[in-house]
């Protein structure tokens, strides 16, 4: 997600920097763990759930939530991923290509999808995946867990697992990955 | 046939003119001189510190020629006036004011008019034409062949009559050898000189082509005219002139080959002579990429080696004159696809810069000797040189042109007299510009503006 | 193979009318293209095989010259995208007399339209047509000089049966003189790193073949057993009026891959043909049914490539090519 947002904000690219370490490794670690017992209890199971990670920053983190779902209930959980470049609302605006091909591993009718993002910022990413899901069969629920929610929404778009919620500047940046959560900015 | 002559208003009411400052080049040579001309427009002195109140001259209007050449007018053997058929494009009016814009007194227009300048009527119209337009000396060619189909012959001693001295089918070739030495003979036995002017395309070779065949044209996927289409016409009709002794004139050179064939037949002895165009000293095939039909022309634009012999034989002889094959059309014609547009380029108000920018300042001629390829050399071509190209002396009639070789000029057409627009030049900086333009001593062109 | 690039900005891919405007870097350009038609491919297969990634965009297919085909898969491809699409079928008749093409540009555009789709007999027919519209254009042939969206999904058949094109030795069989095809194949194919041989009589070749990256032969015979690829082209039968080849008879003797010839090719080499196929001429009528024939490949693959090159024009935005060094 911050690979996405950093491609669409001002400056237009240029390299992240980070300034203050959010979360360390073990952190991500223990809220990947938490998420996957919300889960589990949420939807009493895992009978009927689907985990499908957006392109690219939620892709590690549903594989690293299918690990930890396995590892609790034994259950080999379907997963799939999503790219949502062909549904964003802000085409013309300087979206992005795909970043890889879409994977749905199932049929969605009357499953409960479980989305998953690294970062949840303005919703409106959700938004154009919420879309996208409904071309490949009618979902039964639609859940979202991400591991930061930074604020800042433009959608009325909750999610229904977060990691953490970090309140953050609008110019600031979020960057998830493997050895933590970083707040910086761009910089040409 | 007409002479060229001012209006009979501007003569009575002129008391002559003085040309200040300029540098009088002609064929005896290059030398600082001022020119009085009187009013009747003929020359009356040349040289520094006129005494005019000698001449009689006193009152004459003076005429700036500081940092200027003053030569004689520059004529073009090779002019499409589009009248009579397709004033759309060009009128004998509008491409007058372009020839006097671009320095030249004397034209020679082109037959393949609608209907085709075949006949002593079409001859006239155009002929009376020029006069009413009064800006320059317009003469007729006429064509070879009756609306040169390439079967039956033109009346020629009765168009030979009424001035015409350059016959051709120009637009094509004659394609039949056995009709084109008959045409020969039967021109030999006039009265009076004449010269059979040959656009040499061998159609069988050309046809279906829009571009030179070559490197490009296998790159663009557009059919080609191979160099041989011309060369081999060429080679034609040296042999044919040498069969008839009649004299041959090749126009539009565009390839090394034809200029070799030709240099060869010179070193013979044989009586031809040859022009070019500015856009075959200048322009390459290259140019197509673009897919633009401003660039589209027959004979088309060649390879960079063509363009230098072409070069070279202005250089050395081989080729006597420039000539601008002058070819206006409309836009709406030109905005075709390339395949489907017409083939021609504008050339009467860029030539003389071209000539200057692209010869004359990187060394390949004199001064002298570009002007002896746009001026007397042309002139002889067209048996005008009684009239036109004279040396700058007492007594001759002062059809003259004043240039600043030095000013320097963006081509814009929208700026051009010309009714058209389709000059492959738009943008390019040139040097060369005229000042002034003299028709009898009247100024067609003063200080850079048509005076009518 | 033309050297004329029309992209008048840097990373910005204005229009589609060569193989050239895909660079500076045509290799990465084309790569660029086969990445984005995987997602496209995958749309495709899906029992709703559309997005809304073009929607409100409208897309006109300006058709001087007969193609059902061609029409129909790029205005498929433009429907996959919830992109409106127009068609003007203009007559030749129109268009011979030299009349309103600049007209008929200015018509479509009045009534507002995002990308005009142009095939035309005449060479240089889209470039001109770029100068005079504001909308993205695209070649969908014109003439003998191009047709690339050809070549791109050429390219993805082929990367689709072997990874990648370099190194691969392609054949081109046929009238080549009179092909776009050919010409955008090649530059395509050569910008990946595929060793092209041109196979056609001498009459059939290009007048010059100066600084075309390709060999050349007169012989099928000899390079059909190190081929991977034999790509067929149509052979028209109006070439035998302009004494081109003497008869069909003997061009299918000499160039028609029979199944004798098939059976001579690699077990892995592919047979390509840009379609309509003129059976019992360039490829018999076997042979055009066998499995390592792609033809079918190569129609399906035209959609999703032309999704992808519609995508790329109206739907990317400025994301193309470079990337903004940190």
């Amino acid at each position: 997600m911050a690979e996405r947002e950093r491609r669409l904000a001002p400056p237009y690219g240029g390299v992240f920097v980070p300034r203050t370490r959010v979360m360390g490794a073990d952190d991500l670690k223990r809220a990947t763990k938490r998420m996957a017992h919300e889960i589990i209890e949420r939807n009493h199971g895992l009978d009927e759930v689907v985990l499908i990670g957006l392109q690219t920053g939620g892709v590690p983190l549903a594989a690293r939530l299918h690990q930890q779902l396995e590892a609790i209930e034994g259950v080999d959980v379907p997963i799939g991923t999503l790219d949502v470049a062909f549904y964003r609302d802000d085409i013309g605006l300087r979206p992005v290509l795909p970043e890889a091909v879409t994977d749905i591993p199932c049929d969605l009718q009357g499953r409960i999808v479980v989305l998953v993002d690294d970062v949840l910022f303005t919703g409106r990413t959700i938004r154009a995946a919420l879309d996208a899901l409904s071309d490949h069969g009618r979902a039964k629920a639609v859940q979202l867990a991400v591991m930061v929610d930074r604020g800042h929404r433009e959608l009325p778009i909750r999610p229904d697992f977060v990691g953490k919620n970090l309140p953050t500047r609008r110019d600031e940046v979020v960057d998830v990955n493997v050895d933590g959560v970083d707040l910086g900015e761009m910089r040409r | 046939m007409s002479d060229a002559r001012a209006r009979k208003d501007d003569v009575s009411e002129s008391a002559g003119w003085i040309i200040v400052g300029g540098t009088v080049i002609d064929r005896t040579g290059e030398r600082r001189a001022d020119v009085a001309i009187e009013p009747g427009g003929t020359v009356a002195a040349v040289g520094a510190d006129l005494d005019l109140a000698a001449l009689g001259l006193a009152d004459a209007t003076r005429l700036d020629a500081t940092g200027c050449i003053v030569a004689p007018g520059l004529v073009d053997i090779h002019t499409h006036l589009r009248e009579p058929g397709r004033e759309e494009a060009e009128t004998v009016e509008t491409g007058s004011r372009a020839a006097a814009l671009g320095g030249y007194t004397a034209v020679v227009a082109m037959p393949n008019t609608e209907p085709t300048i075949d006949s002593v009527a079409i001859v006239r119209q155009v002929l009376d034409a020029g006069v009413a337009a009064g800006l320059c000396d317009v003469r007729s060619s006429a064509a070879i062949t009756m609306d040169r189909a390439g079967t039956t012959l033109t009346p020629m001693a009765e168009l030979a009559d009424l001035g015409v001295r350059i016959f051709t089918d120009d637009g094509c070739g004659v394609q039949d050898d056995r009709l084109m030495r008959r045409a020969l003979e039967y021109a030999s036995g006039l009265t009076v000189p004449v010269v059979l002017a040959q656009h040499c395309e061998v159609e069988a070779l050309s046809e279906g082509g829009h571009m030179h065949e070559g490197e490009w044209s296998s790159r663009l996927g557009i059919p080609g005219i191979p160099a041989e289409a011309e060369e081999l016409m060429v080679f034609r009709d040296i042999a044919l002139s040498r069969l008839t002794g009649m004299r041959v004139h090749f126009q539009h050179l565009s390839t090394a080959g034809a200029v070799a064939l030709v240099r060869e037949a010179k070193a013979k002895g044989l009586p031809v002579t040859a022009e070019a165009t500015p856009h075959h000293f200048t322009l390459t095939h290259a140019e197509v990429a673009s897919y633009d039909p401003v660039f589209k022309v027959n004979p088309p634009l060649r390879t960079a080696e063509d363009v230098a012999a072409v070069k070279a034989g202005l250089a050395d002889g081989t080729i006597d004159a420039i000539a601008t094959d002058h070819a206006p059309h409309t836009a709406d014609v030109k905005e075709a696809p390339f395949d489907i547009a017409p083939c021609g380029m504008l050339g009467l108000e860029t030539a003389l810069a071209l000539g200057i920018t692209e010869l004359v300042e990187p060394g390949v001629l004199t001064m002298r000797e570009l002007l002896a390829l746009m001026s007397w050399n042309p002139a002889a071509i067209a048996g005008i040189a009684d009239v036109h190209g004279r040396d700058i002396a007492p007594g001759a009639p002062a059809h003259l042109v004043v240039f600043d070789p030095a000013a320097e000029w963006t081509v814009d057409p929208s700026q051009f007299a010309s009714k058209s627009d389709n000059t492959p030049y738009r943008g390019r900086v040139v040097r060369g510009k005229v000042r002034h333009t003299l028709l009898c001593g009247v100024p067609m062109v003063h200080d850079g503006k048509a005076t009518r | 193979m033309s050297r004329l690039v029309t992209n008048p900005r840097h990373g910005e891919l204005r229009n589609l009318l060569s193989i050239a405007d895909l660079g500076p870097d045509v290799a990465a350009g084309i790569g660029e293209v086969m990445t984005l038609t995987d997602s496209f491919v995958e749309v495709s297969e899906r029992t709703i095989p559309k997005v809304p990634a073009l929607r409100g965009r409208t897309v006109v297919s300006l058709f001087f010259e007969d193609s059902t085909r061609t029409r129909l898969s790029f205005e498929t491809a433009a429907k996959r995208l919830s992109a409106d699409t127009m068609n003007f079928s203009v007559s030749t008749s129109s268009v011979k007399k030299g009349e309103s093409l600049r007209d008929t540009i200015e018509t479509i555009e009045a009534m507002g339209v995002d990308a005009i789709v142009v095939r035309h007999s005449s060479a240089g027919v889209p470039l001109q047509i770029a100068r005079w519209a504001q909308s993205a254009v695209i070649n969908a042939g014109d003439g003998w000089h191009e047709h690339p969206t050809q070549a791109l999904l050429d390219c993805y058949t082929i990367r689709q049966r072997f990874g990648d094109l370099a190194g691969r030795r392609i054949a081109i069989v046929g009238d080549i003189r009179h092909s776009r095809v050919a010409r955008s194949d090649v530059a395509a194919f050569t910008a990946l790193g595929a060793e092209v041989t041109l196979v056609a009589p001498p009459t059939l070749l290009p007048p010059s073949l100066e600084g075309w990256p390709v060999k050349v032969s007169h012989d099928l015979d000899e390079m059909l057993p190190e081929l991977d690829v034999c790509y067929l082209l149509r052979m028209q039968r109006e070439r035998m009026t302009e004494a081109l080849i003497p008869s069909l008879r003997e061009y299918v003797a000499r160039y028609g891959l029979d199944a004798a010839r098939a059976d001579r090719l690699p077990e892995h080499a592919l047979i390509m043909h840009p379609g309509p196929m003129n059976r019992g001429v360039e490829i018999n009528a076997e042979v055009a049914d066998r499995p390592n024939t792609v033809i079918i490949d190569q129609v399906r693959n035209g959609v999703a490539v032309r999704m992808a090159v519609l995508f790329l024009l109206l739907g990317s935005g400025t994301g193309w090519g470079g990337e903004v060094e940190g």
